[in-house]
């Protein structure tokens, strides 16, 4: 088991099977909000549905509306159960904690590989 | 980072949901950028307003909040929407998307932010004061309150301003500091500088060249508001400019040295702005659109504008966007009638970049504004860039004459 600890910045705690993408992810236009299936031409995770995930990349891209996205996607029952960034960026920051999503960030996420099962705690990431 | 106990306890839930959440934003962000505290602001603009962005996540969204206790505690103004909210019908604009903007606009007063929908809410009575912290959207407006004003705000988003509103605070990062209002560019503009497009002009071509940096300009020895307005705006959407100076014009630059030691220059000549110009257009020479008012005309340019059109029949369609303030003054003048006998429409409310111009079936846009030519070309749409009067020309004679 490997322990990580990275900053709280939506506090929560989740349990999942992580989706890790080591290529920065927009919401807005690139994932499917109805789906949760990543649209985005070209994207490592193009076809992949993050719902139910611990989504893992690097940091947020693209439009501020992404913020919004996220939202409809948790409406949807489509969102990530929590995300785990490199460095978050606005966009993701405001889009996690408007839709209750725990975010934690300053993880070296290359530690990560999809299919891990990954434990969070407030700022403990842990890999099993 | 240091909060206040007031500031702990609204994060701490001890003031219901709706703060909390607010905070949890603005601490968010305060982390990310490495802030040690928080500030209180003077106001707010919100932007996001336009259903055609929000969509109906947004609209859920926003009403969730409000229904939490979110509500604002500062003075704040609202940015434009997707159309103008009294005249619509009239206007052309589907009853579907106006039955969900004005719902968006619901939302918002709930919240308490009245629906001023202008992107210019510093000439519709939000006012701040040199040296104040704001959390302001609305790239433009960022732009003109800390460049003309010298007040102090980042390119705040939807949720971000909103949050500001709601806590009465902001983090204290960016360009709340003075040394990130230090210009590393100095930008010599040597070509002749009249009409707000050439201003518009000056803005995209320096928002290309310097991407988000602060710039310092010499050589411009007169620059009315509006000027200003079209010069921000346009650096904003080009580059991401949230902060200028011109030498004895703008506040911070006519108070004390804005410009760095260690600065680049460049040189803005003649040649320079018809490249700007000529870069945007295409093949044929019919317009059947003129837009003016990005950002919202000023009751002096709405003036302008209806003088040159009074008596005449337009060939092509005109649209002037601006607040209802200035649109209720220019009724009370009578250009409001001088435009519509005309053929044209004032708009008041709307931004015409996030309003639904497409599904009015227009296709080639004449306009005057640097900003608005950087977004119609990614709309799908063919884009004219010009001076005010050849705009006017265009309107009257639906061609754009090289």
């Amino acid at each position: 088991m490997i322990e990580l600890h990275g900053r709280i910045v939506k506090r929560g705690a989740a349990e999942g099977i992580a989706l890790v993408s080591n290529e920065p992810i927009g919401f807005y236009g690139n994932i499917d909000p109805d789906t949760g299936i990543v649209i985005e031409k070209g994207h490592p995770l193009e076809g992949q549905c993050i719902a139910g995930k611990v989504l893992v990349f690097p940091t947020g891209k693209g439009s501020t509306v992404g913020s919004y996205t996220m939202y409809r996607l948790k409406k949807n029952g489509k969102a990530p159960i929590a995300i785990i960034n490199e460095e978050s960026e606005p966009i993701i920051a405001v889009g996690a904690i408007i839709s209750d999503i725990p975010l934690v960030d300053k993880v070296d996420i290359s530690k990560i590989r999809t299919g891990d099962k990954v434990k969070i705690d407030g700022e403990v990431v842990r890999i099993e | 980072m240091n909060l206040t106990k007031e500031e702990q306890k609204m994060l701490d839930g001890e003031y219901g949901e709706g703060v909390q959440k607010a905070m949890e934003i603005i601490v968010a962000l305060g982390k990310i950028y490495g802030a040690e505290n928080l500030v209180e602001v003077a106001s707010v603009q919100v932007a996001g307003v336009s259903y055609k962005n929000l969509g109906d996540a947004g609209i859920e969204f926003l009403e969730e909040w409000a229904s939490k206790g979110a509500k604002v505690k500062v003075p704040t103004t609202l940015n434009p929407a997707g159309m103008d909210l009294d005249d619509w019908k009239s206007i052309g604009f589907a009853e579907e998307f106006a039955d969900k903007q004005l719902e968006v606009i619901k939302a918002f007063s709930k919240m308490g932010i009245p629906p001023t929908c202008t992107c210019t809410p510093y000439l519709a009575g939000n006012i701040p004061k040199f040296g104040d912290h704001i959390a302001w959207a609305e790239s433009s407006a960022v732009s003109f309150a800390n460049s003309v004003i010298g007040a102090r705000t980042n390119r705040e988003g939807g949720p971000s301003a909103i949050a500001a509103a709601v806590t009465g605070r902001t983090a204290n990062f960016g360009y709340h500091l003075d040394e990130n209002r230090v210009a590393t560019f100095k930008i010599i503009v040597e070509a002749d500088m009249k009409d707000t497009s050439d201003f518009g002009a000056l803005g995209y071509w320096t928002g290309k060249q310097l991407r988000n940096k602060v710039p310092f300009f010499v050589g411009i020895k007169h620059a009315t508001t509006d000027c200003l307005k079209s010069l921000g705006a346009a650096s904003a959407a080009s580059g991401g400019i949230a902060l200028y100076h011109i030498e004895n014009i703008t506040a911070e630059a006519r108070a004390k040295a804005m410009l760095s030691d260690d600065h680049e220059t460049v040189t803005f000549t003649d040649k320079e702005k018809r490249d700007v110009f000529e870069a945007i257009g295409f093949s044929e020479s019919e317009i059947d659109l003129v837009v003016f008012g990005c950002p919202h005309a000023s009751l002096e340019e709405v003036r302008t504008i209806a003088e040159r059109v009074k008596g005449k029949k337009l060939k092509a369609m005109l649209w002037i966007t601006t607040s209802k303030q200035v649109k209720s003054m220019a009724e009370r003048m009578g250009l409001v009638k001088d435009i519509e006998d005309a053929g044209g429409y004032i708009i008041a409310d709307m931004c015409a970049v996030v309003a639904p111009v497409k599904s009015f079936g227009f296709k080639n846009i004449a306009v005057n504004s640097g900003k608005y030519a950087w977004y119609l070309p990614n709309q799908g749409f063919n884009v004219r860039f010009g001076s005010t009067e050849k705009c006017i020309e265009a309107a009257i004679t639906g061609r754009w004459e090289p």
